[in-house]
């Protein structure tokens, strides 16, 4: 394993959170300082000129995202945290939450004075009640230290910062979902435009970002922008990224990486290879609305662009590992089965569709399927794909795309042994 | 199957909890924002949330209950019908399948006798799938109440069954 240069886990000790007085030991609220100094397009320029792109899923540049956002529109403007981690294979979030909380804070204050915002939003899912206590503590630590609450730091800048501990549900993910979570009405989407920067929480500008992409910000004002390019390689995505491996890899543990290191390297030097000596057969790269990687794509930089060049994405960077005896359209059955049941039922083609979906792949992966299964497999993939309101389907669609590209003969030893070959 | 039977809104939630929650709807602009927290006050103190539980958040914050329940019923959770006295919620997403899913609840089952969706005879345990936990580098894992348990063995899942069985029977005495 290379030495890396650890950012976001420079304060990480496993099972341990660095509070305040720690995080102010290695420069922690410097960064605040320094975006004070400025005026707030200033800092909104320079999260912009560093090139930082959401660590959500995404990828749209930060900076770009906040120019977007109505500054100077008088009344209420929101700024909220997506903390509702919950794309299977994913736990980042949880783990820099628990090593070292005051880089959200921080970063969403920072955040708050660029858009001028004066209230903003942690939301966490349900099952991260070990973040919300640590969080909690965070805000607490940081409003007693005069960095939250009214005119911070003496600048004349007032930000209060609330924690909603949420009750369950993928689709809460969903920025627009969350929103209406927020407001305490029954979360579906809604339709874009218009945006959350024009209405969002309340029907306010409202700027919703995830909570490694805040965590981003304040070493990005303290250390500068020519630092943070230099983290890494060429392509036009700067920064580290927090890589969560799962599956069957050998070690299943969080990594902070630069940008643009080999699928290779990831398996080989930080997952350990695969485990019981088995061979590495196929990864989903960031989460399973991600579509599946095999071993042709070792090579592959994981960044934003160069995965999208290969039909695939980085999302949020938890790669999920599956040996070679695993049967790719069981893995298939099991994600879809997730997205069918998060599926929040309001639009037809994620309702319905997804249930034919996994009727069909349980189907054939029972034995039971025909080629004729196989036709409307790819007719479902075809007209479900850009057709549904939210991201909640399309992001099923991926790793079912990537299925039909990728293993369609393995679908079809299905239907000509009339059962699964790797049982 | 422990059917509490509720007959006043101190059941669900004591008073001065009642009041605090009360207070503080009255100095936000909007109420309806506190319909989780005040549904999962309920929970904590009741276990799960009858339509009383419903009527009594829509009393505390000034709204429908028609506007609770579209939540209520929404979240998974939040339970609307009840529940053992701990709620084990194992997940069975893709990180955990491919890491032994199957045979944790195949243990589960065995132990408390019971299929997911249902409770426990001693009405301690109720079993539920979940989606995923994000403790995907610990699978496969779940969930007893608010704490996660992984990377799980059928081993561990008896020690920790009994540690739990332990935590609320200590919890009853405190309580008594």
């Amino acid at each position: 394993m290379s030495d890396y240069p650890q950012v976001l886990f420079k304060n990480r000790i496993p099972g341990q959170t660095v509070f305040l007085k720690g995080y102010e030991k290695t420069g922690g609220y410097e960064g605040l300082r320094i975006a004070l100094r400025d005026t707030p397009q200033e800092v909104t320029e320079h999260v912009k000129n560093s090139g930082l792109r959401g660590r959500g899923g995404a990828g749209f540049p930060t900076g770009v995202k906040w120019s977007f956002f109505p500054v100077d529109e008088k009344g209420e403007k929101y700024l909220v945290c997506n903390g509702d981690e919950m794309e299977p294979g994913t736990y980042k979030d949880r783990l820099l939450i628990l090593a070292d909380p005051h880089q959200l804070v921080e970063g969403m204050i920072i955040a708050a004075y660029a858009l001028q915002a004066p209230v903003g939003y942690i939301f966490l899912r349900y099952a991260y009640e070990d973040c919300s206590r640590v969080v909690a503590k965070a805000i607490a630590e940081a409003e007693a230290a005069g960095y939250l609450g009214r005119d911070i730091l003496g600048s004349g800048f007032s930000f209060e910062l609330h924690l909603h501990r949420s009750a369950g549900r993928y689709i809460l993910g969903e920025e627009t979902a969350l929103l209406t979570g927020l407001e305490g009405r029954r979360p579906y989407p809604r339709a874009k435009p218009p945006f959350p920067a024009q209405s969002g929480l309340f029907g306010r500008p409202t700027n919703v970002n995830n909570v490694e992409t805040f965590a981003n910000v304040p070493h990005i004002l303290r250390n500068g922008n020519a630092w943070y390019q230099e983290l890494s390689g060429p392509e036009n995505s700067p920064g580290t990224k927090l890589f969560g491996l799962s599956g069957h890899f050998k070690r299943t543990r969080c990594f902070e990486l630069p940008l643009g290191i080999t699928l290779r390297e990831v398996v080989k030097e930080y997952g350990g290879g695969i485990r019981g000596g088995k061979r590495f057969k196929a990864c989903l790269p960031g989460g399973a609305s991600t579509p599946y990687l095999t071993a042709d794509h070792l090579d592959v930089a994981m960044d934003f662009d160069p995965l999208e060049k290969v039909e695939s994405r980085l999302g949020t960077a938890g790669v999920t590992a599956f040996d070679e005896d695993t049967c790719m359209l069981a893995v298939s059955c099991n994600v879809n089965r997730f997205f069918v049941r998060e599926s929040c039922g309001w639009c037809t083609p994620c309702r319905e569709g997804l249930q034919m979906v996994s009727w069909l792949l349980e189907k054939i992966e029972a034995g039971r399927g025909t080629e004729d299964d196989l036709t409307m497999l790819h007719d479902q993939y075809r007209n479900i794909s850009g057709r549904s309101f939210c991201a909640l389907a399309e992001g099923a669609m991926a790793p079912l795309g990537a299925l039909l590209r990728l293993f369609e003969e393995e679908l079809r030893d299905h239907i000509r042994q009339g059962s699964c070959p790797f049982v | 199957m422990p059917a509490t039977e509720v007959n006043t809104m101190h059941d669900l939630l004591p008073k001065p909890e009642v009041e605090k929650l009360r207070a503080k709807a009255a100095e936000i602009d909007h109420p309806h924002e506190m319909i989780v927290d005040v549904l999962r006050a309920i929970q904590d103190h009741h276990g799960w949330v009858p339509d009383e539980g419903v009527q009594l958040t829509a009393a505390i914050l000034g709204v429908t209950p028609v506007e609770v329940d579209e939540l209520a019923t929404f979240y998974d959770k939040i339970y609307r019908r009840p529940v053992g006295r701990k709620v084990i919620h194992v997940c069975d997403s893709v990180c955990c399948w491919a890491t032994g899913t199957d045979k944790i609840v195949e243990h589960l089952r065995q132990q408390l006798g019971i299929d997911p969706g249902q409770t426990s005879a001693d009405g301690m345990f109720t079993l539920l799938p979940t989606c995923c936990l994000g403790v995907c580098g610990d699978a496969p894992a779940m969930m007893i109440g608010l704490t996660t348990y992984g990377p799980l063995t059928v081993e561990d899942i008896d020690r920790i069954l009994e540690q739990e069985r332990r935590g609320a029977t200590a919890a009853e005495k405190i309580d008594s």
